[in-house]
């Protein structure tokens, strides 16, 4: 994936919401946008499945522009997974999860055995929640299948914007593991928003570090932690780079 | 006095035109205030004028508006019908708006995210969304309908209003009171109904 020359500028904003972005992603990799909110980071986002055009620059699947195709079928062959997950309420989870696979005309046997397997993907048992509704799940619960309603049709990029923001501290570390374990089982790249230092630490291969619509810094968390590229990204990673540096050099089972 | 008692199947018949002027009105208000309903909730400031709009409908008094109509299409049920559709349009527009509106942005962000089009966003997420929304004005709608429908006997459109109107010419209190009583049952029934349909769809 690839991003060049990105720009977006919001109707009447004074400035602009990205600036002049450049950026590329290789497949397979966990990306994770950085940064404070109103820096860009979700609009950086949502220009990749074509929820918000740029103005300017161009986003490359690929190698193909997003733009040269019909917006609807650019968002079917991408997994998009929202902070208020945003499950159908007159749907059950079954049929929450099934939605792209019905968009793309798969067979009801199909369907109904890949949400069976997702549902256990994000270990939620499926003789258990396949008839419930979305009020009938927990916050956690309901992300989960919000996960799992977004990678139904095996998209090989999954967008995840803020996803786990809303939920308790307890809840946020197992769906951290959880995607973590998804990312290394089916190799999809994600790109992934979030303000929280230590959620993007922990999960991403490649941090991108935004500002004020623009791209500071790309690393991996250890070089990002090392080396930051300026003195906002000093401040980012803040005070407490040294023990950050110290918990990421631990397995991932330990912390 | 006696003619009533003498003939409770005609209550029967008025009740069965009354009921069918409500459907009918009912449907063809509800064909308009749907479309235009998501016309409105989409572009606020044709919004504000198409709401504007059927508010002001709403204030012309029944006898007027149906005085008027009848000079410009005669007398009949279709007049009454007309008439019945314009007083419906401001509470099923409102319904429809403050439901489309109500809608949780997540859902729609969602929708469009995973991929479907406009028209599926709003068929299959926005509409069963805002759906208890808008039977709360489709029930408010038909109630008002039926005590509006009762004018309708005025121009010679039929329904439990002819019981009202020959009552007070022929100084008749049992023809009144029966007339009365069944728009009112007819109302309550209207009322209860819509209420159980509500319920249903918020479960």
């Amino acid at each position: 994936m690839e991003l060049r020359g990105l720009a977006v500028r919001y109707p009447g904003a004074q400035m602009a919401a990205v600036h002049d972005v450049d950026l590329a992603i290789e497949p397979g990799t966990f990306a994770v946008l950085l940064g404070p909110s109103g820096c860009g980071k979700s609009t950086l986002l949502r220009t990749i499945n074509r929820l918000v055009e740029p103005s300017a620059g161009t986003v490359l699947i690929d190698g193909v522009d997003v733009r040269q195709q019909d917006a609807t079928q650019v968002r079917r062959g991408i997994g998009y997974a929202i902070q208020a997950v945003g499950l159908f309420p007159h749907y059950t989870v079954a049929q929450n999860v099934a939605v792209v696979p019905k968009l793309l005309g798969w067979d009801e046997a199909r369907s109904a055995a890949r949400v069976d397997e997702l549902l256990a993907l994000v270990s939620l048992e499926p003789a258990r929640y396949r008839a419930r509704k979305p009020r009938e799940l927990s916050g956690g619960e309901a992300q989960r299948v919000g996960v799992a309603r977004a990678l139904a049709a095996e998209p090989p990029v999954l967008l995840m914007d803020e996803p786990f923001a809303a939920v308790d501290a307890i809840v946020r570390a197992s769906l951290q593991d959880e995607i973590a374990r998804v990312h290394r089982e089916l190799g999809t790249t994600i790109v992934f928003v979030t303000h929280d230092v230590d959620e993007a630490l922990r999960l991403a291969d490649r941090i991108v570090v935004m500002n004020a619509g623009r791209v500071v810094q790309v690393a991996p968390p250890a070089t990002l932690l090392e080396h930051p590229a300026d003195d906002f990204v000093r401040h980012l990673v803040g005070v407490d780079a040294e023990t950050r540096r110290l918990a990421l050099e631990r397995p991932l089972i330990e912390r | 006095m006696s003619s009533v008692l003498a003939h409770p199947e005609r209550v029967g018949v008025l009740l069965g035109e009354h009921i069918v002027l409500v459907l009918v009105s009912l449907a063809i208000a509800l064909a308009i205030a749907l479309p235009l309903g998501v016309v409105a909730a989409r572009k606020p400031r044709l919004g504000a004028l198409i709401l504007g709009a059927s508010g002001v409908l709403y204030t012309i008094p029944s006898l007027a508006l149906l005085a008027l109509l009848v000079a410009a299409i005669g007398l009949g049920p279709p007049t009454a019908i007309v008439a019945l559709v314009i007083y419906a349009q401001m509470v099923l527009l409102r319904g429809v708006v403050a439901g489309l509106r109500g809608v949780d942005p997540a859902l729609v962000d969602a929708a469009r995210g995973l991929g479907l089009t406009p028209r599926q966003t709003l068929l299959r997420v926005e509409f069963p969304a805002a759906l208890p929304v808008v039977l709360g004005g489709v029930r408010i709608a038909a109630v008002t309908l039926v005590a509006l429908a009762t004018v309708a006997a005025w121009i010679q459109a039929g329904g439990l209003g002819v019981l009202l109107f020959e009552g007070l010419r022929t100084d008749n209190a049992a023809k009144i009171v029966a007339g009365a009583l069944a728009s009112a049952l007819l109302a309550i029934a209207a009322d209860l109904a819509l209420r159980a349909v509500e319920r249903t769809v918020r479960a």
